[in-house]
């Protein structure tokens, strides 16, 4: 029992905000008389919630490479109303428009990273700019107007799904085969990587709550791939989502550029002199952000079926909100994309839930603000804590029992590489 | 006869899982200047805590009896009040305000809120003649220099009519001729009736300065000596501090020294915000392979500019001159390409410069080297497990596991990641600045033996050091150099403290 409870302490940081995000589901759907949970309001947060999502993974690498970025409602604005003048106006293919759409979004963000990387102005001002300048030149493109009457393919991105297959049963049988795939995948990849863990002497957790942690992230993906499926199947936007989410995911954990984008939020000076190019990654993750805010933008206009010159207000600060709520920090270096998520998630079901209660726009936001400064009050509070217990300690601490004997084979077969062939560590005479 | 001015008896502090301080007594007459001795982490900087208030009573169990009445500081401002200041090591000035802003800030000269600067202003010049600075007290404290800065701190700490001042490595950041003005200070201030307590590694400042010594060892007191008595040297100190004689600081060692290396030639290096003031001039020196050399020179005489600037330019501006590595002259211009070409730079600044403190071992000990673990689009996490538990064997890194993230550390601990870091680099040149700052000497001798095996691997070594001792234990040749100018070469043969510390001190622009 204690060795359960000490797993969860040490995890608090780990699953708080997954405790906090299902403890405002079960409130909602209790307070909303399970509406919250029915099928087509679950279908419809998905599609509602999803620009500023993309937005928050974006967001998320840019506050972890220590930057910020103000301007991505302004540049999502702007991307869907080119977009939207070039279907329109110039009767570009929906395609070409994505694309090109993409592009200049793409070109925002190095222009972004250009000034903060290579010329040294604080991302807070360039972007700051940005903001003004984008919602400026929005108008301007627009001419004031709202752009609709765009193509049945475009609007598919924001408001369309995936089409049907197989019998009728009732249910959206794609949604649920992708679901299983998806859980069967997540299942090979935990206990993999749990197994190399255990072989390395890691800390992992007892293998009964590991099932428990396996069938609850089972029951969850199936019960939402089953309302979305009783709904109307996966949106679109839904599997875009899903697919950067794991894609950035893996861009963050497991690449080497990822490595250099913690390491430079971490400690810039160190991580230049360990031979990152510091620049070219804070241009990067730039030019990234704009990347996500043009996508952001086609989405946006697809699912309102037109460009509007206010489209996209405020954007930025759900998008740094959720990267915060999920346990991003401010000094740089921490944060993670699903934790982004998870905050972006929080925040969107509080929208929903809200709405759905009839609390008034005024009183929404501020209840979020509050949300937002109790969810770093609690990371901060947490951080503290553990930082507590390890301090003066610590350095006593002497090393761990040896490694298990596979480990210890491959070191000694590694010996041979390493750069020292002996052991200097002797202790001086006594 | 002196009365103890301060008496700590049975201090007892525990962390969540660790005893800090176990039954610690310290007896501090009055007058005195007691030094206290001991390895990093056996708790001297808990103990100072604990009399500052920054553990405040009820944290810990024992009495402090300060002044003959039972103390019971809540906080800082508490012990203040009552005449104790602590100089901590990392100094807490603040650069953009002026020298008597900071002696005066959070003790301001004020009337109802309002500031009397003329007062401020004028108190704070005499208390600048009083620790014997001559500045203008409305210079703005990033304008002096390191030692300066500490005379400031002193001068902040009088202020507050000081009875018992604490001194938390006051030396540490500071050249030779700004630690002994420093240490005639304190010994001036002794005379006017002030009491010191001085926590410092530099055993000779010690040995020179103080009354008193007790040595803290693993959370307990272990002795206290008393110079007047005799028999204490550097070498006393130490085997109280380690428990053991260290009849040999160095490990042995027999160079096998090769071919030339690396050699630096006419390097001139201008400084990076005044592209005029020459920083290094023309400097030539070269290191044979298997070789460790040394560089002695005072602080702010280069040694950390040439080296920075060797690695990659990363320091100063329209660098001329070449480097030439293996017989092939090297086109250094970033960090990237020097690592490249193989040489490793560990810098005098482990936490600014040397690691990313909220990481683990394991990211810190590969992030210099990733490109070698890579695996296609991934990093080889596997690998890199391998890697750093090897390291963490081979090097006898002290930690529950390579996830145990750096921050947490202790310096010798630290540095050997760092030194890890590097040598996973493999590189064929390493340049050591201040290998052994801050770092206590049971892990300053493996830090040695680290730094002979490298040599002995076939790879050059430079050491940079403000020790001389050091240098003279460690290296095969040292170069000096004052003022941007390496002034002499010296065989380790002929190398003594006194003949390298008069080329360090030679007026080398001439």
């Amino acid at each position: 029992m204690n060795a359960l409870l000490n797993t969860l302490r040490g995890n608090v940081r780990q699953y708080g905000m997954i405790i906090a995000l299902a403890a405002i589901i079960v409130l909602f759907q209790i307070s909303t008389e399970g509406v919250l949970l029915k099928p087509l309001n679950v279908s419809n947060l998905v599609v509602q919630n999803a620009q500023i999502l993309i937005l928050a993974i974006g967001m998320v690498i840019v506050i972890v490479a220590r930057h910020i970025d103000l301007s991505v409602g302004s540049v999502a604005a702007f991307v869907g109303a080119a977009s939207a003048i070039m279907m329109t106006q110039y009767d570009f293919p929906w395609w070409l428009a994505v694309f090109l759409g993409l592009l200049i979004g793409t070109a925002i963000g190095a222009w972004h990273g250009f000034w903060v990387a290579y010329v040294g102005i604080p991302a807070f001002i360039v972007t700051l700019a940005s903001m003004l300048l984008f919602r400026g030149l929005t108008l301007v493109v627009l001419k004031g107007a709202t752009v609709g009457g765009l193509p049945e393919q475009f609007k598919a991105i924001g408001n369309g799904f995936l089409p049907e297959i197989g019998p009728d049963t009732g249910l959206h049988n794609l949604t649920l085969i992708i679901a299983v795939v998806a859980v069967a995948i997540l299942i090979v990849l935990e206990v993999r990587r749990r197994n190399a863990q255990a072989a390395y002497n890691f800390d992992v957790l007892p293998f009964p709550l590991f099932v428990v942690k396996l069938a609850l992230l089972t029951v969850v993906i199936m019960y939402f791939a089953y309302l979305l499926a009783d709904a109307r199947g996966l949106p679109i936007v839904g599997l875009i989502l899903g697919g950067l989410i794991v894609v950035y995911t893996f861009i963050m954990n497991k690449t080497v550029f990822g490595r250099h984008v913690y390491a430079i939020g971490g400690n810039v000076d160190a991580a230049t002199m360990s031979g990152v190019n510091t620049k070219r990654v804070d241009f990067l993750v730039m030019m990234n952000m704009g990347l996500l805010s043009g996508l952001a933008g086609l989405v946006t206009t697809a699912r309102l079926t037109a460009a509007n010159p206010k489209a996209g207000v405020n954007f930025e600060l759900d998008a740094i909100a959720a990267a915060f709520i999920g346990g991003a920090a401010v000094t740089g270096g921490v944060g993670t994309v699903v934790g982004a998520i998870i905050g972006g998630l929080v925040m969107g079901v509080l929208n929903n839930g809200m709405s759905l209660l009839g609390v008034s726009i005024d009183w929404q936001q501020a209840i979020k603000g509050l949300v937002l400064l109790l969810a770093v009050a609690f990371d901060v509070w947490n951080k503290r804590r553990t930082a507590g217990s390890g301090g003066a300690g610590a350095e006593a601490t002497e090393s761990s029992a040896p490694p298990p004997d596979k480990l210890a084979e491959e070191i000694e077969a590694m010996e041979a590489e390493l750069s020292v062939d002996s052991t200097p560590g002797e202790t001086p005479k006594t | 006869m002196t009365s103890p001015i301060l008496e700590m008896r049975g201090i007892t502090k525990e962390f969540p899982g660790v005893k800090a301080l176990s039954d610690v007594n310290l007896v501090v007459n009055r007058g005195d200047i007691h030094a206290i001795c001991g390895e990093n982490g056996a708790g001297k900087s808990t103990l100072m805590k604990v009399l500052s208030g920054v553990y405040p009573h009820g944290t810990y169990t024992g009495d402090i009896v300060f002044e003959g009445e039972t103390a019971k500081f809540g906080n800082i401002r508490q012990s203040e009040a009552a005449g104790i200041v602590i100089i901590h090591q990392e100094l807490a000035l603040i650069p953009e305000l002026s020298i008597a802003e900071n002696i005066f800030l959070g003790n301001e000269t004020a009337k109802r809120g309002i500031i009397d600067w003329g007062r401020a202003n004028r108190e704070a010049i005499d208390l600048l003649a009083r620790v014997g600075l001559r500045e203008n007290p409305l210079t703005p404290v990033k304008h002096l220099g390191i030692g300066k800065q500490q005379l400031v701190e002193i001068a902040k700490a009088l202020s507050k009519e000081v009875k018992l001042l604490i001194l938390d490595e006051p030396t540490a950041a500071l050249n030779d001729d700004d630690s002994q003005h420093l240490l005639a200070l304190l010994k001036g201030l002794k005379e006017k009736g002030i009491t010191s307590i001085m926590i410092s590694h530099k055993l000779n400042e010690i040995e020179q300065i103080a009354d008193e010594i007790t040595i803290i060892r693993d959370g307990q007191s272990i002795e206290t000596l008393s110079v007047a008595d005799g028999g204490v040297d550097e070498d006393r100190i130490i085997r109280g501090m380690v428990g053991r004689d260290l009849e040999n600081r160095f490990p042995d060692h027999t160079p096998s020294i090769g071919d030339v290396l690396f050699e630096v030639r006419d390097w001139t290096v201008m400084h990076p915000q005044d592209s005029h003031r020459e920083v290094i001039r023309q400097a030539n020196l070269s290191v044979r392979a298997g070789e460790i050399v040394g560089i002695a020179g005072m602080m702010g005489a280069g040694r950390t500019e040439l080296a920075r600037s060797i690695f990659g330019r990363s320091y100063g501006s329209r660098t001329t001159g070449s480097l030439v590595l293996d017989g092939a002259e090297l086109q250094l211009n970033t960090v990237t390409q020097a690592i490249d070409a193989g040489i490793a730079y560990v810098s005098e600044d482990r936490k600014g410069l040397g690691l990313n403190l909220i990481d683990d071992i394991k990211t810190s000990v590969t992030a210099a080297a990733l490109k070698k673990l890579r695996n296609g689009l991934v990093v080889d996490e596997h690998k890199e497990v391998v890697v750093a538990e090897g390291y963490r064997k081979n090097l006898n890194i002290k930690a529950p596991s390579i996830t145990a993230g750096v921050g947490k550390l202790s310096g010798g601990n630290q540095q050997k990641v760092v030194l890890s870091k590097w040598m996973y680099t493999d590189p064929k040149l390493l340049i050591l600045d201040e290998p052994t700052r801050g770092i206590d000497v049971g892990a300053k001798y493996e830090i040695y033996g680290i730094i002979q095996e490298l040599a002995r691997s076939g790879r050059g070594v430079l050491v940079i050091s403000s020790e001389l001792p050091e240098l003279l234990g460690l290296c095969d040749r040292i170069y000096t150099l004052a003022e941007g100018v390496i002034t002499h070469e010296f065989d380790r043969s002929e190398a003594t403290q006194e003949s390298l510390m008069r080329y360090m001190t030679a007026d080398a622009r001439k």
